[in-house]
């Protein structure tokens, strides 16, 4: 499948060696701090469950607690089971109700008893992981059993009712009728709520919220239409916005198989502050390392603010940084679902041949990773008939370029969440497409310095240009300047920037030691 | 439009004048199979659609039909008696009104907005002006030529006043969600008092509320210039401040 493209090597290793020196200040960052966040998701791994009466998740309650007494940047897990061993608690969850009634005081421990709180923390921490490790081992082993989808691209459908007890039904329909990947929407706005909420939902907005229940109701919806069907349905949702690190805990801990997790995504487009970000990211995406977790990224986003033609070069930008970050935090190739999308103005002449130098040149950038390929939808008018007719073309430029994940574009996309039968419709499209032209990649040779090559070798170009003037200042100097789409997001605004400190020097996180293999 | 149409009645078109031709397509809860058809007929007979040619059926899932039906409508539509609600303002693309600010008002128009009084859902502030806007639609942060400050839940009155002084906000957008004991009328109307004092007459922002459960026509009893309900898009936003605070103004002083 490489070399279609005829890319400059030396090129390509140097818009890599750019991305890691871009990157590399921002992971320094974000190892020298914690969020509220991050502490929340060490208890969830360490077993802290439910909520008060009020809805208020047990973990925030806890860690809002020993914020109030000792601050954030000793970490939580010292202070916690330190107050857990002087209160002969056996259950964190028990110590959570303590303290959320006033009844527990929290210090940073020192000496003999800051070495057995954190060998306690780090049992209870190692005993979430272990959970996880199980949900990944049987999710391998159903794999196995029921096999993966027969082709490729992997067909991904999205539901989204508000209501879990009518997206499950829904999914089902969706699997039966092809779909290998079910994407659970997120009520609006849950990405800006600084807590997960609890149980089965049944009221959102345009969406429904991700919660562990949900998930765990989900994920065994799925497993029974993947036995029915005799190939494994894979679920996804979403570890973006302020509880990013808690969400990818829970899709460990309920076997959810890939999550949208984007390095920039909610910097530009939520106005998160840009180092709790970072933070967040760099932890959840450990997280999903070790949980097996195909990632999703979100350079699709970008084009629906910015011109697909214009700014193509900061997509590859995006992808080289969000490949950075995660390599580093451990993520193998085979869980990069690298993002982007068919968004060139249909009205731009020889838009299709762009679309398939774009297309092409994200495939041999990232020639073991299964990138996502999302459908068009600024240029989606309403006129259904040629909004389908689009989305053929998108289809083909799928097949064409061999993308591992393709969303099923809707020929409704801007005129009603989809109907049964547009869901259907589309599905034929994508069926059509890929039974008559999916092996046509075999074929499919663009003419060596023609229109289609030069055009993916100018976009690497401008894509090296960028990332040398990041280079010269830094990600997030970038980031406060409006490099990125056309937002100016600084290091020092943004939401959620109270939930983030510096560590002290004897920040202890059990979890992030477990993940990063250090210790025993 | 004061221009006269040629043909006051009129009917569909296929492909010769006075044909009356539709097309639809529906789905029945209905597993496909003969009776199915003939209620996909019904319905279309329902419709005023009359002969109807079931031309397309497909079964969906379990229990699904889809359907398109073509045929003769015999519904007359009188274009004297159709009724436009227009809306005073025109609407604008995002760059038409990025040009009227840049050209007009040459500087950026400001834009504070929040949550007031205990009222924590941002839904609808966000969905107004975070990037990611609503249905596909981009919120005010996206336009070039406004600069957005989006305090966020549970802001005080005092606390937005002195945010609109030093942002220098040409218009302050709140937005009011839980409506129990009214609560989304007294808040209003505290803030709205708020700024008559903080400002001389005629040098106050514009002052925007929105939520689900206001009625539109309470702007003089709010003490607010603009309310806007259920539904309203940024782009409908936009538009409203472009007209209020640069066209209208214009045409006013010309």
């Amino acid at each position: 499948m490489t070399g279609k493209l005829d890319l400059d090597p030396v090129l390509v290793a140097r818009a890599r060696e750019l991305a890691a020196r871009a990157g590399a200040s921002v992971v320094e960052l974000a190892r020298g701090h914690t969020t509220v966040s991050v502490e929340r998701a060490v208890l969830r791994l360490a077993g802290v469950q439910g909520a008060d009466p009020d809805g208020i998740p047990w973990v925030n309650r806890l860690v809002d607690a020993v914020v109030a007494e000792v601050g954030l940047g000793h970490g939580v897990a010292a202070p916690v089971f330190d107050a857990l061993a002087r209160e002969q608690l056996a259950d964190v969850t028990l110590l959570a109700q303590k303290a959320a009634a006033g009844s527990v005081r929290f210090e940073a421990p020192a000496g003999r008893a800051a070495t057995a709180a954190r060998r306690a923390a780090r049992r209870a921490v190692a005993a979430g992981v272990r959970r996880i490790d199980r949900r990944r081992a049987e999710r391998e082993r159903l794999v196995r059993r029921f096999g993966d989808p027969p082709q490729r691209p992997w067909i991904y459908l999205i539901v989204a009712t508000g209501d879990i007890h009518e997206d499950i039904p829904q999914a089902q329909a969706a699997a039966r009728a092809g779909a290998d990947a079910i994407a659970v929407i997120r009520s609006t706005g849950q990405s800006l709520l600084d807590y997960v909420p609890e149980g089965a939902t049944r009221e959102g907005f345009a969406g429904t919220y991700a919660t562990q229940e949900n998930f765990r109701l989900m994920r065994a919806a799925l497993d029974e239409s993947s036995r029915e069907l005799g190939r494994y349905v894979r679920l996804t949702n979403y570890a973006s916005g302020l509880c990013m690190p808690e969400m990818a805990a829970l899709a460990g801990l309920e076997r959810l198989d890939m999550m949208l997790n984007d390095s920039m995504y909610g910097i530009l487009f939520r106005d998160i502050n840009p180092i709790r970000t970072f933070v967040d990211q760099r932890f959840s995406r450990q997280v999903h390392a070790r949980a097996g977790i195909i990632i999703n990224t979100g350079e699709d986003n970008y084009l629906t603010t910015a011109d697909a033609v214009d700014e193509a070069h900061t997509v590859t930008v995006s992808q080289l940084l969000n490949e950075y970050f995660a390599h580093e935090a451990g993520l193998a190739d085979w869980q990069l679902g690298l993002g982007h999308a068919f968004e060139v103005n249909p009205d731009v002449p020889e838009s299709l041949r762009l679309e398939l130098a774009h297309a092409l040149l994200a495939r041999e950038l990232f020639p073991d990773a299964p990138l996502k390929w999302m459908p068009p939808t600024k240029h989606m008018t309403g006129d259904v008939f040629r909004g389908n007719l689009l989305d053929g073309f998108f289809n083909l430029v799928g097949a064409l370029t061999g993308q591992g994940i393709l969303l099923v574009g809707m020929m409704t996309e801007a005129v009603v969440t989809p109907w049964l039968s547009d869901r259907d419709i589309a599905l034929q499209n994508v069926r059509y497409v890929l039974g008559a032209a999916g092996g046509l990649h075999e074929d499919f040779v663009p003419a060596p310095g023609g229109f289609i090559q030069q055009r993916a070798h100018l976009v690497l170009r401008s894509a090296v240009e960028l990332l040398e003037r990041i280079g010269e200042q830094s990600l997030l100097t970038a980031i406060g300047e409006g490099t990125f789409g056309i937002m100016k997001r600084p290091a020092d605004r943004g939401r959620g920037l109270d939930g983030v400190a510096r560590h002290e020097g004897d920040y202890y996180n059990p979890a992030v030691e477990i993940l990063e293999g250090a210790g025993s | 439009m004061t221009v006269v149409p040629e043909k006051q009645v009129v009917r569909p078109y296929g492909d010769t004048t006075g044909d009356g031709m539709v097309q639809v397509s529906f789905t029945l809860p209905l597993p496909h199979d003969k009776r199915a058809e003939g209620a996909a007929i019904q319905l279309a007979g329902k419709m005023g659609i009359d002969p109807a040619m079931l031309v397309h059926a497909r079964p969906m899932g379990d229990g699904f039909t889809f359907f398109v039906v073509y045929g003769r409508v015999n519904h007359l539509v009188d274009t004297a008696a159709v009724r436009v609600v227009e809306r005073d303002f025109p609407l604008l693309s995002a760059k038409e009104v990025n040009a009227v600010v840049k050209r007009q008002l040459r500087r950026k128009l400001s834009v504070v907005g929040a949550c007031i009084g205990t009222d924590a859902h941002t839904v609808g502030i966000d969905a107004i002006l975070n990037v990611k806007g609503i249905a596909g639609e981009k919120g005010l942060e996206y336009y070039r030529e406004l600069r957005v400050s989006n305090l966020g839940a549970q802001v005080s009155v005092p606390d937005l006043v002195a945010a609109a002084r030093a942002e220098r906000a040409d218009a302050v957008l709140v937005s009011q969600v839980v409506t129990q004991r009214d609560a989304h009328l007294h808040n209003t109307r505290e803030m709205s008092a708020a700024f008559r004092e903080a400002w001389p007459a005629g040098k106050r922002p514009l002052l925007i509320v929105g939520g689900p459960r206001f009625d539109e026509a309470m702007t003089a009893e709010l003490g607010v210039d603009r309310i806007f309900g259920r539904g309203t898009t940024p782009a409908e936003v936009a538009s409203y401040l472009v007209h209020a605070l640069i066209t209208s103004r214009k045409a006013a002083t010309v």
